[in-house]
Parts: structure tokens; C-alpha cells; sequence
């Protein structure tokens, strides 16, 4: 069977500097993948790439056997791609049901089916009693699942989480691990997450990547990785997050 | 439409209820001046809507909507002094024609990524080259003017709009409603809700799965089409065009002026604005001759200030202010 996303020898330079330097990875239907390293590491924009925003310089990328590198980003989402942005970014006059809304117009085009598919969702990822706020009245750790729900409204096949633990306190990041782990085993959502919180990796994860100054030093499962010497001295012993 | 009226609270429906009725039966007391300042407010409650769309709804500031007046107008005009094509028939090649403007503004301004401001100089400068062109075009009158003449046998023609006073004012009535309900329709809508999200971020509706691109076209052209409507009225109520009028710079302030003040990006915003500016415009030209002061500029000096001082009070416009305090918004914590 052929993967749900296969990233081969992609590579992005920003005018003299490497972000992203032959990286290659699969991701099968089903699993959670973690992309770990450094800050810097050119993760984010590798996630630029697959998501449509940045093109790369070098090598392919295929979704579902269609190739999508360089395509649009709206085009990509309607493939199947959703993604939330490291600072998050919900729209701020707008309420928190309004929001998730509009995802879910991707591929609803009655507006109240699209709204109780909204709640449906607002309230899998307890925002359901605050739908009626307005989304910039919300706390850092609301915001970040609002964006989770907003991308999720719109069907994804494969959902890209761009450091959704990140400022959160270590209850309410169990919370989000639980959210992750329904949201991939019984929405049948797989996910590509960036992220800083070991704790939360080495629990969601099922395989893994280290990037460091753009190329990848390590793959695979998360335990085979943890013990590979050269993530260690790169990463894990300086900067990770137990 | 049902679920429209549905959404709306009892006091809210019972207001809009009772601005229709009065509105409706106005004409039974008011004298012909009344009448004639009235037939304007609904003009701009128009095409005041139909900016608002674009720049309320899709973001997308336009300050050269005079363009799609001076067109709408003066293909509606020139068909029918030129070939006895009534307004009715001429209503489509005006529109078509605005259209066509709105699109290559909005292609070349959205595919070029011309964002803001730099969006808005684009409007003016196609706004103004029109002007230009106007001005030494020989078959429209150029710059001496495009007139419809006064024809005693066409009196009455109301088809052909060349009716009374009170014909003109609900033609004015039924456009000015007809606008309000389409833009509640689209409020609602799913290109109202994509037009939200990129007016809100553009980057995060894009990520959503929202053509940008085709979304704002779409916004430019109804837009754009829906004030084409309003030049044939404005031809065929005023009979005469002028290109220094008609495409002047002013002319796409005034008309933008009740959407700001109203509250732009809500169905009501351009009503209770028009409804408030353009009585003020005519009491000012009142007062100021009352007081015989005839210093040039005089009106717009009080207009100016009277526009700042509402602006402070309420920033976000008048009608999100008044719907609280009347007890007819949506409870939202
Ligand atoms: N748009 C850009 N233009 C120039 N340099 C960039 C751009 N985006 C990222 N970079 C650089 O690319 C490198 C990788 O950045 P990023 O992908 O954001 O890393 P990470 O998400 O792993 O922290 C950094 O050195 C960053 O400064
Ligand atoms: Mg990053």
C-alpha cells in the first residue's frame, strides 16, 4: 500500500542558507508522526512546503499519490491537508462557532449542516460552552484547540500541527494529548506534528524525525530514536522537555 | 428568507416592520421636497450596500466605486439617446460593461497581490483615467455632458423611467430594500463566510481551503454590478451626466461615507448612515444659508466636523451602538 504522504529529498534554500536540505520521509495512513529538532531546524518550513505555502527548491512531495508540491495552499487543503500555524492565527472578530464554520463550509455547502458539524466538533474539543465568545476574548490554550477545531471542520485526511503543546501547562497538555489520540483513532485523522514536548511526543508518536540545520539525523520509532547518540548531543540533551 | 425574519429578535422585527410601513406610506405626507431628499437617501442606502459588500464583507477597500455609477450611467443613457434603447433593456450591457471594469481592477489587483491601500490607489487611478476618457469621448458629449432630453410625449413612460417624483421614489425604495436583503442573504451565506475569513486573515482562509482569488473577484463583480444599477437610476433621475461629476473622487467618498459611518460589514450600517448624513448634508445647506454665510466650504467644514465627532463617539459605527442600546443585537458574551 502506498503511504498517505511521501516527502522525497525536498529541499528549500532562503537565499544563501539551507532551511531544508534533502529531507525524505513517509507517512502511512493511520499514524502519528512527530518531527523533532532544534529551534531553527527548518521544521516549520518543511510544513510550509507540504501545506502548499512555501514551493521547494528540490525533490517532491505526494499526497495520496497525487504530487502537490507548488500547488496553493487552499488547494491543498481541499485535498485532504489541514494545518494549524505556530502562532496561532483564528480570526479575531469572529465568533468561536463562526470560526470553525468556515472550515467546515469546505465541503458543506448548507450552512446548518455546517453549523452543527461545527458543534459537533467544538464540543469533542470542550470549546462547546464558549462557541458564542468572540475568538480574541480567548485564552492561549483555548485559542490553540479553536485552531485545532477549525482544521479539523474541514475533513482532513492528514492534519499538521505546527507545535499545538507549545505555552500550554503540562495538565492541559495531557488534555491535548487525549484530544490528538480521538481525534486520530476515531476521526481516522492522521497526523504530522511539529513539537517541542517530549513528553507529549514520546506519548502520540508512533514514528518520528529529527531534523537538525535542515537535514535529517534520525528516523524512525520514537524509542529507537531517544537512544540514537546523535540526537542526543544535538537535541535532547540541551534543549528537549521532559 | 424565512429563517431571516426568524433570526431577528420580536423588537427587531417589529422596527424593520415599522421602517417599511412608514417608508411605504411617506409619500402621503410629505411635500415633493421631502420626497426628493428622501428618493437620495434611499439612492445612497444603494449604493452605499453595495460597497459595503466588497469593503465591509470581503475587505477589500475600493475608493473608485464613482466608476461603476459614471458607467452604469452613461451606457444606460447613451443607448437610449443614441438608440431609443429603454433603461430596462439598457440595464444589461451597463452592468455587463461595470462588471467588466470591476474584473480587470480586481485581476489585476488580487492576482498581483496589490493589497490595502495600494488595492484602493488602483480603484482611484481606473476611476480617474475613466474620467479622462469620458471627457474626449464625442458620442457621450464629452466633457460638455451627456443629456436626456425632456420629451412631453414620454411623460409618464414609467417603463422607460420617465416617471414622476413618486415613481422615482420607490424605484429608489424597492433597490434600497432589494439591497439590504441581498446582503443578509450573503451575510449568510458561504460566500459571505469565505468573504469573512479573508477579510479577517487571509493567510488562515487560504489554509482553510478558501480560493482567495475567486472570492474576491466575485466580490468586486457583484459589487461592481449592483452599483452599475444605481448609475442607470442616477441617469435617468437626474437626465444629465457629466464626466467631472459623475466620476469624480468625491463621488466615490460620498457614497462610501454612510457605510463608515453606519458600521460597515453589517446589514444596517448603510441605512441608519445614509439615513443620518445625507439629512445633515441638507440642514447644513440650510442653516448655512439662513445664516447667510457664504464662505465657500462653509457646509463642508460642518459636515467634516460633524462626521469626526461621530467617528469618535462611535468608532465601530452607529448602527452596532444603536442595536445594542435598542436591545435588537444577538446576545454574544
Ligand atoms: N521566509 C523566510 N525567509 C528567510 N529565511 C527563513 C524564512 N523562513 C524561515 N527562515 C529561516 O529558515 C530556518 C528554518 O526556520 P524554521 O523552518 O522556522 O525553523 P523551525 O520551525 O524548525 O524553528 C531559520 O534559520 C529561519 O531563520
Ligand atoms: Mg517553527
Amino acid at each position: 500500500m502506498s503511504p498517505l504522504l511521501a516527502v522525497a529529498d525536498v529541499g528549500k534554500r532562503f537565499r544563501g542558507l539551507v532551511a531544508v536540505d534533502r529531507v525524505s520521509f513517509t507517512v502511512e495512513a493511520g499514524d502519528i508522526f512527530a518531527v523533532i529538532g532544534p529551534n531553527g531546524a527548518g521544521k516549520t518550513t518543511l510544513f510550509n512546503m507540504i501545506a502548499g505555502v512555501l514551493a521547494p527548491n528540490d525533490g517532491t512531495i505526494t499526497f495520496r499519490g497525487e504530487r502537490i508540491e507548488g500547488r496553493t495552499p487552499d488547494a491543498v487543503c481541499r485535498l485532504g491537508v489541514a494545518r494549524t500555524f505556530q502562532i496561532v492565527r483564528p480570526f479575531p472578530g469572529l465568533t468561536v462557532e463562526d470560526n470553525v464554520v468556515i472550515g467546515a463550509l469546505l465541503h458543506r455547502t448548507d450552512m446548518a449542516v455546517a453549523r452543527r458539524y461545527a458543534r459537533d466538533i467544538l464540543a469533542t474539543l470542550d470549546l462547546f460552552e464558549k462557541r458564542d465568545f468572540r475568538a480574541s476574548a480567548l485564552t492561549l490554550p483555548d485559542r490553540k484547540r479553536l485552531e485545532l477545531a477549525r482544521a479539523l471542520a474541514t475533513d482532513p485526511k492528514l492534519l499538521l500541527l505546527d507545535e499545538v503543546m507549545a505555552g500550554l501547562r503540562p495538565t492541559e497538555t495531557d488534555r491535548m494529548v487525549d484530544i490528538l489520540r480521538g481525534v486520530n483513532r476515531d476521526m481516522g485523522v492522521t497526523i504530522l506534528l511539529i513539537e517541542h514536548v517530549m513528553r507529549a511526543v514520546m506519548a502520540l508518536a508512533g514514528h518520528m524525525l529529527v531534523l537538525h540545520h535542515g537535514a535529517p539525523i534520525a528516523q524512525g520509532r520514537p524509542e529507537e530514536v531517544v537512544r540514537d547518540a546523535k540526537v542526543i548531543t544535538s537535541y535532547l540533551g540541551a534543549e528537549a522537555t521532559f | 428568507m424565512i429563517s431571516l425574519w426568524g433570526d431577528m429578535n420580536r423588537r427587531g422585527q417589529v422596527v424593520v416592520a415599522l421602517a417599511l410601513l412608514l417608508l411605504l406610506v411617506a409619500p402621503l405626507g410629505a411635500t415633493r421636497y421631502v420626497l426628493s431628499v428622501l428618493t437620495l437617501i434611499l439612492y445612497f442606502v444603494y449604493v452605499g450596500q453595495a460597497w459595503n459588500l466588497m469593503m465591509g464583507y470581503a475587505g477589500q477597500l475600493s475608493l473608485g466605486h464613482a466608476l461603476y455609477v459614471g458607467l452604469g450611467g452613461y451606457v444606460s443613457a447613451a443607448l437610449w439617446v443614441h438608440f431609443g434603447i429603454g433603461p430596462w433593456l439598457g440595464v444589461f450591457p451597463a452592468v455587463a460593461v461595470a462588471a467588466a471594469f470591476g474584473a480587470a481592477i480586481g485581476w489585476l489587483g488580487f492576482r498581483f497581490g496589490i493589497e490595502g491601500v495600494y488595492f484602493a490607489l488602483l480603484t482611484i487611478a481606473f476611476a480617474e483615467f475613466t474620467r479622462i476618457g469620458f471627457d474626449h469621448i464625442g458620442f457621450v458629449g464629452g466633457a460638455g455632458g451627456l443629456f436626456i432630453p425632456y420629451e412631453e410625449q414620454r411623460l409618464g413612460q414609467w417603463w422607460n423611467l420617465r416617471g414622476s417624483q413618486l415613481f422615482f421614489y420607490y424605484l429608489a425604495f424597492a433597490l434600497a430594500a432589494a439591497a439590504v436583503l441581498l446582503t443578509a442573504l450573503l451575510a449568510r451565506s458561504r460566500l459571505g463566510y469565505q468573504w469573512i475569513a479573508i477579510r479577517e486573515d487571509e493567510t488562515a482562509a487560504r489554509a482553510l481551503g478558501i480560493d482567495v482569488f475567486r472570492a474576491k473577484l466575485k466580490a468586486v463583480l457583484i459589487s461592481s454590478s449592483m452599483t452599475a444599477i444605481g448609475g442607470v437610476f442616477y441617469a435617468f433621475y437626474y437626465n444629465s451626466l457629466f464626466p467631472a461629476q459623475l466620476f469624480d473622487m468625491g463621488r466615490s467618498i460620498e457614497l462610501i461615507l454612510g457605510p463608515i459611518v453606519g458600521g460597515t460589514g453589517t446589514v444596517f450600517g448603510p441605512v441608519v448612515g445614509a439615513f443620518i448624513l445625507t439629512p445633515l448634508g441638507e440642514i447644513l445647506i440650510s442653516v448655512t444659508e439662513h445664516l447667510g454665510i457664504n464662505a465657500p466650504g462653509a457646509k463642508a467644514v460642518f459636515f467634516g466636523l460633524t462626521l469626526m465627532t461621530i467617528i469618535y463617539l462611535v468608532p465601530t459605527g452607529v448602527w452596532p451602538w444603536l442595536s445594542r442600546k435598542l436591545g435588537l443585537a444577538r446576545r454574544r458574551p
